[in-house]
């Protein structure tokens, strides 16, 4: 046992923790890794940390993720770049692990490690990495070595390069699912790195299997290639080796493969370019926004205003609009609601002629619609159109269904709708708001679910904030102070909530004149959850009103209270006097 | 044509059928003594071979999961690869030890429903096997479980920077990570915040590093065997959960109830989807229930379950997201005037298994095994009876609830053979290649050709001719029932599984695991 110097223990037990039986401890060891290396010295950290934690490679997951992410930030700490490769071993051990997200997390070190690399060392080092990982015998590795081709490819010779190609051909026909799945991820990466003249040949030849893959695991991760082969290729070899892909695809006998076309059609359309759009990612387009399948259709629904932006607006209105018509009175409310949170984005696109002769029906069907998630979909997106052709053309219709929702007997609708309240009433107006909503909102106050009735005093302060005290003064302060008096305490409990809220919005006069005075009288109720609730709202407006208000009103009322029957209310009182003595001290 | 004596006989295809097979005793694991009595926590509820079948796995009521791995193969040194070409000498047969066990599922009580929920283990299935870490999912009714089983070292530290012993006093430096005792090296750790305060990144070291400190040395003697819980798949069945499969992309697998089948990934344990729902809208219209569901053994997309009315639907997960429209229903009319009180209670199918090349499926229900062609969804290509000689008992066998005993079946490697339990613990296995008159009845004991009754019966069924014309064979002479055998409704076997690549059969008799060869 070597005897340690005081100054040395903290790291000394470190270091003794990186075995202790507390994984907690361990982790703790492995995330100070770079501590130990630093005591350890470069040199001894190469010859002895390193070596270590390569052995020490059947911890628990938690350690080995963590150890993964320090390696990764290890070069400094093993003497720099030109000793970088002596990182590698321990990472090779994690990239063979079964946990996934610990071999992702070696991978993405490893690569990091590799991008650092000097030519020479990650010919000598990391090349040969990968080609072991590859030839692992169990899965793990070769699903780990695909993720790593990108790093080893450019430096390589032109033999070298052969071998690669070849290699992760053979890794794309791999017997495990997983590894095949791993090779298509990757794919995209590695094309990116590889010459024109294979990239035309063996890439496209791998993609190829890929696509015709019998698991649809597969071939749904051979989709997202597309966009990403799409890029490194010419538009013309594009147009003639991943179109046809894609079109295929677009009607495979998966749902999850269209799927996954339906949410990535509009980002292929950039690689083969306007010409094959107009002619082939249309067509297929509007054949998956016509899907047998739901959840084909809610995917492509949800782009739709994503592809119009991409194509002109005759073509939208040529191809895509009649089925939008379609799919706004879908079996699916799924589709319908999907459909309802982006169709207001294509007002801008189409510009206010067709808008408001073919996109209007549409809000306004979808705005009548059973479903209430259609119905606020299209409220919380109003702001888009109102841009285009003005709230004008909505509003009549917009009533009936703002009521609707106001009193759906789902109290999540009732508080969703809420949110949109403030929204609504910066795009409607004051005199709109006036005659409609204004009652809606007073009505919220006396929900029977608390959340409506907290969600309610939120409201009339954000309302009060968008028109300004002196609407609020005129209409909102006379109706909330009224409900003071209603004979159901919690009800009177939102409106000292209320008042608590609207006070900083209404300034100090108005809330010495009007509020205070029924703050006071309330703290009379009978009820003890009001008294101590009239305390904590008083406190509140210490800092809002003037000294001589707290000294006159505030205080004595207080005073009052602290020498109630009721604990609680007593507690709070004194709390509330306890402030202001320190507001007196600060001032 | 029960009985064998009005089959039609056909020209016997060119190969002719595989010979009988000759079983032998080969192992017994938890072998009652007489008179034990045996506890109720102990009787075997699932057995599950691995795809290779190097490893065995059995799940019991008390929740317990034991797993057995081959030794008869590991004598030899070279890969598997290898020994597979080399020819074995004729007695070699799969034999088996014990490996480890762990506690996998415990009894937990539902609070909302007020449901107790048994730890009974019913489906243990392997997933693929990486590092030579081995993982399976079990499952009881209502939560599935990931397991990972994984050969760890023992670890004994013998250097430290701080000698434990002068720190905390008792000595124990050796520490392992398996064990679970508190932390003995407690003066280390004990302080944390104390010594880490000072050890920010500031802190300077000289450039060579600090000579004096070194690293534990670990020495690992001896390794041992860990299971951990890496997932749990809960809060997702309102019913109980009937049968677990992993499908052959290796990332996601099924789970069954009465009503409902979800799929999952196994990577994630919060979020299902549901792909079966046969629940109707009204409770009270309720007449059919899902007994049993599984994966097709290579195409992703296709799998079938089972149902209370004997019907087995084939459902095509490419079609559609719900797939409550099935794309092939497999059941067979019954024949008019046989209807009786109990013709829909023993028609309800226990459990289907497909064959490993995924053309046949094989389905029990009480009284009969059936196997069906994909291809053919006019009726079973075959039925093999079980337990003929139960029929005029179905009365009794009603009363004492006997009848709705679910009974597993099992297929060999090669698809040539089916297997399934019965009473008194008999198990019964029947040849189903072209021409095969093959049906043995064996006795789950040291001596299984104790009740054996070959019954000769003539080839019955061509694939390539009359396909339509099912035979039923296998039904035992009157006799058997007369010879004194008192049949016992208490000792059922209800559990067996077929070696993946071998003639072996293991199955469950209470807590005893029987292991026969051919």
């Amino acid at each position: 046992m070597a005897m340690i110097d005081e100054p040395l223990y903290p790291i000394a037990v470190l270091i003794d923790e990186l075995k202790n039986e507390d994984i907690q401890l361990r982790l703790n060891s492995i995330r100070r890794l770079s501590t130990i290396a630093r005591a350890l010295g470069e040199e001894r950290t190469r010859k002895e940390l390193i070596p270590f934690l390569s052995e020490n490679n059947d911890d628990d997951d938690e350690v080995l993720l963590a150890m993964a992410e320090e390696l990764g930030v290890f070069v400094p700490y093993v003497g720099g770049v030109e000793h970088a490769n002596v990182l590698l071993p321990p990472l090779e051990g994690l990239c063979s692990v079964e946990e996934t997200c610990v071999r992702d997390k070696a991978v993405e070190s490893l690569c990091r490690i590799g991008s650092q690399m000097r030519e020479a060392d990650l010919l000598e080092f990391f090349i040969p990495l990968v080609k072991r990982l590859a030839a692992g015998e169990w899965f793990t590795a070769r699903v780990s070595s695909c993720g790593l081709f990108h790093i080893a490819y450019p430096s390589a010779s032109e033999t070298l390069r052969n071998e690669l190609r070849t290699i992760y051909s053979q890794l794309c026909q791999d017997d495990m699912p997983m590894v095949r799945r791993a090779a298509a991820t990757n794919l995209g990466k590695f094309a990116a790195t590889v010459e024109p003249a294979h990239l035309k040949t063996d890439i496209m030849s791998m993609f190829e299997d890929l696509t015709q893959d019998d698991q649809d695991s597969v071939r749904l991760l051979a989709v997202e290639d597309c966009a990403a082969l799409g890029k490194h290729l010419e538009p013309q070899d594009c147009v003639a080796h991943i179109l046809p892909v894609i079109v295929n695809f677009s009607q495979d006998k998966s749902w999850r493969v269209r799927y996954m076309v339906a949410n990535q059609l509009y980002e292929l359309c950039e690689a083969v370019g306007p010409e094959a759009t107009r002619t082939d990612l249309v067509p297929a387009y509007v054949r998956l926004l016509r899907d047998n399948e739901a959840e084909v259709r809610i995917a492509a629904a949800g782009k739709v205003t994503k592809f119009c932006r991409i194509l002109s607006p005759e073509l939208a209105v040529q191809h895509v609009l009649p089925c939008v018509k379609e799919l706004s009175s879908d079996s699916s409310q799924h589709v319908r609601s999907a459909l309802a949170s982006v169709i207001m984005g294509m007002a801008p696109v189409l510009g206010k002629d067709a808008t408001i002769e073919q996109l209007l029906p549409i809000f306004l069907s979808l705005l009548k619609d059973e479903f209430p998630d259609v119905r606020l979909n299209i409220i919380s997106k109003l702001d888009q159109v109102n841009q285009v052709i003005g709230i004008d053309l909505l509003s009549q219709s917009l009533l009936p269904a703002i009521v609707e929702l106001a009193e759906d007997r789902h109290w999540r609708v009732r508080l969703a709708i809420i949110e949109y309240i403030p929204l609504l009433a910066s795009q409607l107006g004051v005199g709109f708001f006036d005659d409609k909503l204004g009652a809606l909102c007073m009505q919220w106050l006396k929900d029977k679910v608390f959340s409506i009735r907290d969600a309610a005093a939120t409201n009339v302060k954000r309302l009060a904030e968008e028109f300004g005290p002196e609407w609020a003064m005129q209409h909102i302060i006379p109706q909330v102070l009224d409900m003071i008096n209603d004979p159901h305490y919690l009800y009177r409990m939102t409106i000292l909530h209320a008042i608590s809220l609207l006070a900083p919005v209404m300034g100090s006069e108005v809330t010495c004149s009007k509020l205070l005075p029924v703050i006071v009288e309330t703290a009379k109720d009978r009820v003890p959850n009001i008294k101590f609730n009239v305390a904590k709202v008083l406190q509140s407006l210490v800092p809002i009103v003037d000294q001589p208000v707290v000294e006159k009103t505030i205080r004595p009322c207080l005073v009052e209270l602290s020498e109630d029957p009721d604990v609680d209310v007593r507690y709070f009182a004194n709390q509330g006097l306890q402030a202001i003595e320190q507001v007196m001290m600060s001032s | 044509m029960n009985g064998g004596d009005g089959g039609e006989v056909t020209a016997a295809p060119p190969a002719g059928p595989p010979p009988p097979l000759e079983w032998k005793f080969s192992q017994v694991f938890g072998e009652r003594t007489a008179g034990e009595e045996v506890q109720e926590v102990d009787i075997i509820s699932a057995i599950e071979f691995d795809k290779t079948g190097d490893h065995l796995a059995t799940g019991d009521r008390g929740g317990r999961v034991v797993l057995f791995e081959r030794t008869d193969m590991k004598e030899h040194g070279g890969s598997r690869r290898d020994l597979e070409r080399m020819d074995y000498p004729a007695s070699r047969h799969p034999e088996f030890r014990y490996k480890t066990e762990f506690q996998s599922h415990e009894p937990e009580f539902d609070y909302l429903k007020s449901l107790e929920i048994e730890e009974k283990i019913n489906k243990i299935r392997w997933c693929q096997t990486a590092n030579g870490a081995l993982f399976l999912l079990s499952t009881n009714d209502k939560t599935i479980k990931f397991w990972k089983v994984q050969e760890k070292k023992v670890k004994k530290i013998s250097e430290m920077n701080i000698d434990p012993s002068k720190v905390v006093g008792n000595g124990s430096a050796s520490s392992s990570t398996v064990s679970s005792s508190p932390k003995p090296c407690l003066a280390n750790g004990a302080y944390p915040d104390r010594s880490y305060s000072c050890l920010n990144n500031d802190m300077t070291f000289p450039p060579g590093g600090i000579p004096s400190l070194r690293l534990p040395v670990v020495t690992s003697t001896e390794t041992s065997l860990v299971a951990r819980c890496r997932r749990v798949y809960a809060h997702a069945h309102d019913y109980h959960i009937n049968s677990i499969s992993n499908n052959s992309d290796g990332e996601t697998f099924i789970s069954a109830d009465d009503l409902r089948i979800n799929l999952w990934n196994l990577e994630i344990s919060n979020q299902s989807f549901n792909i079966v729902d046969v629940k109707p809208a009204n409770m009270e219209d309720l007449t059919e229930v899902i007994t049993s569901a599984e994966f097709h053994p290579t195409h992703c997309n296709m799998l079938a379950y089972s149902s209370s009315k004997g019907s087995i639907r084939l459902i095509d997960l490419r079609q559609s997201a719900l797939c409550d429209s099935h794309s092939k229903l497999f059941e067979e009319q019954e024949a008019p005037g046989s209807r009786s009180f109990f013709t829909e209670i023993i028609a309800s199918i226990s459990d289907i298994k497909f064959a490993k090349d995924g053309r046949y499926i094989l389905s029990r229900d009480y009284m009969t095994l059936k196997l069906w062609d994909i291809n053919m969804d006019s009726g079973p290509v075959a039925t093999f009876q079980v337990h003929e000689y139960l029929r005029p008992k179905l009365c009794d066998l009603y009363e004492n609830d006997s009848i709705f005993d679910k009974f597993e079946c099992c297929l060999s490697g090669d698809g040539l053979r089916v297997a399934t339990g019965s009473y008194s613990n008999l198990f019964r296995v029947f040849g189903c290649a072209t021409g095969s008159t093959e049906a043995a009845t064996l006795e789950a004991s040291k001596n299984p050709m104790r009740r054996q009754v070959q019954t000769p019966s003539r080839p019955s069924r061509s694939l390539s001719s009359s396909i339509t014309r099912v035979v039923r064979r296998g039904a035992e002479s009157p006799g058997v029932d007369a010879n004194g055998n008192s049949f016992d409704f208490t000792t059922k076997l209800l559990h067996l599984a077929w070696h993946p690549v071998e003639n072996s059969v293991a199955c469950a008799a209470a807590n005893s695991l029987y292991m026969y060869y051919a």
